[in-house]
């Protein structure tokens, strides 16, 4: 997908005067905070959990090329291809290569972030064949002229009904409903056909498990079964960084990533996929193939920002952060946002490419507390700002300004001299006759007052006045 | 108990009478009051910005300046988690470094913390009388646990009435530099909090870090909202708060 990081900020503007947009927000945030809330309770010791599953995490990464290994020899045995993408050129080759292998035409897909990366709908099309997006929210994007999603686990967070009511209307050529039920039966009927007629499956993967070579998928819908059942051919793609150990692995990481995501204590379907069909089963695809991607991944293991990796992408970091709650996803502009995102895309895309992201945040740490693998998110922003300042990819003005800080707060003497001048100076700003408490326009700073006033200080410095009153000025 | 206390830079140039609420408490606590006198800023603009080695400098500075005091004390939950949680970081390699960086670390406070929990302090000098709303800041709360102290102290004080807010936890927006960077998004931010706080029908908003208080109030004012007042904690327990709008 094309990267479109560089313009966060004029999009963030954009996504701030949108009506329509900030009232969708509203209502999504308050539903996902409140229904994870409720659910971390039923468990036992989640805090506990949460540090098993940071363990575990760091143990499959630890080992990567060992349960990758393993997971190839397990997968293989039970029937499967495993096969390896390093970018996103490479997923597009491969999953086209084995369309036209076994002469596909069309092409069910349930939810997979890694399509998403590669841009593989407009390869698939450009190719001749045709996919289908059976998610409900990503159906929607897809009927809607290929929009983005702006969610990891929903991704029409920004929509409202109206508006895909709307949409449905306009693509389906039917009267246009307003019950959300009926609109879900609506798609449920337009989806139907393509899944009988589907010649091959893609899917992403929730999770890898080493020791038998299977793939866990979470959904909620019941496409993600009929994408990877139906057809006779089943690919799916996922990232490398997705395996882990075993299934008592799985286990302790299923107990927080439906909490985390949705609030749900299991999601409504969870598939466990192994091996193609064997001749006594009733169902199940005859071919069943693994593009393991890497796409900047391999690069991260080890370094700095190796914590990164053990993101299970369940989307608490955005559902809980005020940036995400007051802009949406789109305003991130590459397929991941909110504070995952601020991380992700510039590793994956360039640092230079994405400049705005990594202080895109105010290190509130509301994502760091609720994210279920225990990444410290804020930490690694802050690193990502080091790189940017190593790299003087931040405007010449702010590096200065910085720079001069840092050389004053060091110099005492000057520092007193330079605050006394400065507050002297914010006192004038503040003057306007009648009342002289706020700074309407702040000089050196406009961009504080674009929203909000900036109040006067209050006269003296601390200093000045401590001084004064030990009388030792 | 012989106490250092770290101004901060922005009650230092903004509101310094917060910073003599914060000593005329710690000496009602009994406590020794130091305040050195070159102090200037614990370095945080500087680390959150990306720019290490002015933040390591600014922290070897602070440690130098205060490790004669038992403890160290910040009006601030920001400024004292910085102290607190990233100065280890900050020593890098040097080990003796490391060690004092990581003494003076356990030693450092914010002021509500310090005062319940060290100085076990129970002579709130403070007669505020009013409903009050408290916004829990970031670091303070994350880093540094602040939650149960500021209320416990203001519990203290029978004319106070704490209401609290919906989403008292939730950021306001501020985020240091984040605050000049991205000023429309951060105001936006702050919109929701300070509606928030106008929803608790109070008549004043009480924080613990400054930076989170001039965005509330620069936003507030904003707004048309002039009477709402917006107090720091430490004026509220002191009881000073004759000198704020
Ligand atoms: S960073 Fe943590 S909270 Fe965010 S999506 Fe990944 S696992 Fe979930």
């Amino acid at each position: 997908m094309e990267n479109r990081a560089m313009h966060f900020k004029a999009r963030a503007g954009q996504k701030l005067a949108d009506v329509l947009l900030q009232e969708n927000l509203g209502k999504a945030k308050s539903r996902f905070v409140g229904m994870r809330a409720k659910a971390i309770v039923e468990v036992d010791d989640f805090e506990a959990t949460r540090e098993a599953a940071k363990l575990l995490r760091n143990r499959s990464l630890d080992d990567l090329d060992l349960w990758l290994e393993q997971f190839e020899q397990q997968a293989t045995r039970r029937g499967a291809t495993v096969l390896w993408a390093r970018d996103s050129a490479e997923i597009c080759k491969l999953v086209i290569d084995i369309a036209q292998r076994h002469g596909v035409k069309k092409i069910t897909k349930s939810k997979s972030m890694l399509s998403e990366e590669a841009g593989l709908n407009l390869a698939l099309e450009a190719a001749g064949i045709q996919p289908v997006e059976t998610d409900l929210g990503e159906y929607i994007l897809q009927i809607n002229d290929n929009e983005p999603p702006s969610h990891i686990i929903a991704p029409v967070f920004h929509k409202s009904k109206e508006e895909i009511s709307a949409l449905f209307a306009r693509t389906h050529r039917r009267p246009a409903l307003t019950d959300i039920q009926a609109l879900t039966r609506e798609a449920r009927e337009v989806l139907r056909p393509h899944f009988l007629s589907a010649d091959m499956g893609i899917s992403g993967g929730n999770f890898l498990v080493a020791e038998t070579g299977s793939v866990a998928l979470v959904t909620n819908e019941g496409n993600g079964r009929m994408v990877t059942t139906l057809p006779k051919v089943h690919v799916v793609v996922t990232g490398i960084e997705k395996v882990i150990p075993t299934l008592e692995d799985l286990s302790t990481l299923m107990r927080l990533l439906p909490r985390s995501a949705t609030g749900q204590s299991i999601s409504n379907y969870f598939s466990l996929l192994t091996g193609v069909k064997k001749p006594e089963e009733s169902d199940g695809p005859e071919h069943l193939y693994f593009i393991l991607v890497d796409n900047g991944r391999a690069d991260l293991v080890g370094g700095e920002f190796a914590e990164m990796l053990r993101c299970i992408r369940c989307g608490a970091c955005m559902n809980h952060c005020p940036v995400y709650q007051t802009v949406g996803g789109h305003a991130y502009g590459w397929v991941y946002p909110g504070p995952m995102g601020s991380i992700l895309t510039p590793l994956f895309t360039g640092l230079e490419n994405a400049i705005d992201l990594p202080q895109a945040a105010t290190l509130c740490n509301q994502c760091g507390v609720v994210c279920p693998v225990k990444i410290p998110l804020p930490d690694l922003l802050r690193k990502l700002r080091e790189k940017q300042m190593e790299r003087r990819l931040r405007p010449l003005t702010e590096r200065l300004a910085l720079l001069a800080w840092g050389w004053m707060a060091r110099h005492p003497r000057l520092y007193a001299l330079g605050t006394k001048i400065g507050v002297r100076y914010l006192q004038w700003l503040a003057h306007d006759g009648e009342r002289n408490d706020r700074i309407r326009i702040l000089g050196m700073a406009t961009e504080w007052t674009r929203g909000r006033d900036f109040p006067a200080p209050e006269g003296k410095t601390f200093r000045e006045m401590y001084a004064a009153r030990k009388g030792n000025p | 108990m012989r106490v250092g206390l770290f101004v901060t830079c922005l009650v230092d140039m903004m509101r310094p009478r917060i910073g003599f609420a914060a000593l005329k408490l710690l000496e009602a606590a009994g406590c020794e009051v130091v305040v050195p006198a070159g102090q200037t800023c614990c370095g945080q603009p500087a680390y959150n910005s990306g720019d290490r080695e002015s933040a390591r400098q600014l922290a070897i500075k602070l440690l130098d300046e205060f490790e004669s005091c038992e403890y160290v004390v910040a009006p601030s939950g920001s400024c004292a988690g910085m102290i607190r949680t990233h100065y280890v970081d900050l020593a890098g390699e040097g080990e003796a470094l490391a060690r004092r960086m990581a003494a003076l670390s356990s030693r450092t406070y914010e002021l509500t913390d310090f005062l319940v929990n060290v100085a076990k302090f129970d002579k709130v000098p403070g007669d505020y009388q009013g409903s009050i709303t408290y916004h829990d800041s970031c670091s303070g709360l994350r880093e540094l646990g602040v939650k149960t102290q500021p209320r416990a102290l203001l519990a203290q004080i029978p004319g106070v009435a704490l209401h609290e807010m919906k989403g008292a936890e939730e950021c306001c927006g501020f985020g240091g530099a984040f605050s000049v960077k991205f000023g429309e998004l951060s105001a936006a931010i702050a919109e929701k909090k300070c509606e928030a706080i106008q929803a608790t029908g109070g008549d004043a908003i009480v924080g613990g870090d400054l930076g989170c208080l001039l965005n509330i109030e620069g936003k507030l004012r904003r707004m048309g909202d002039e009477k709402t007042k917006v107090l720091h904690v430490a004026e509220i327990l002191a009881g000073d708060t004759k000198g704020t709008r």
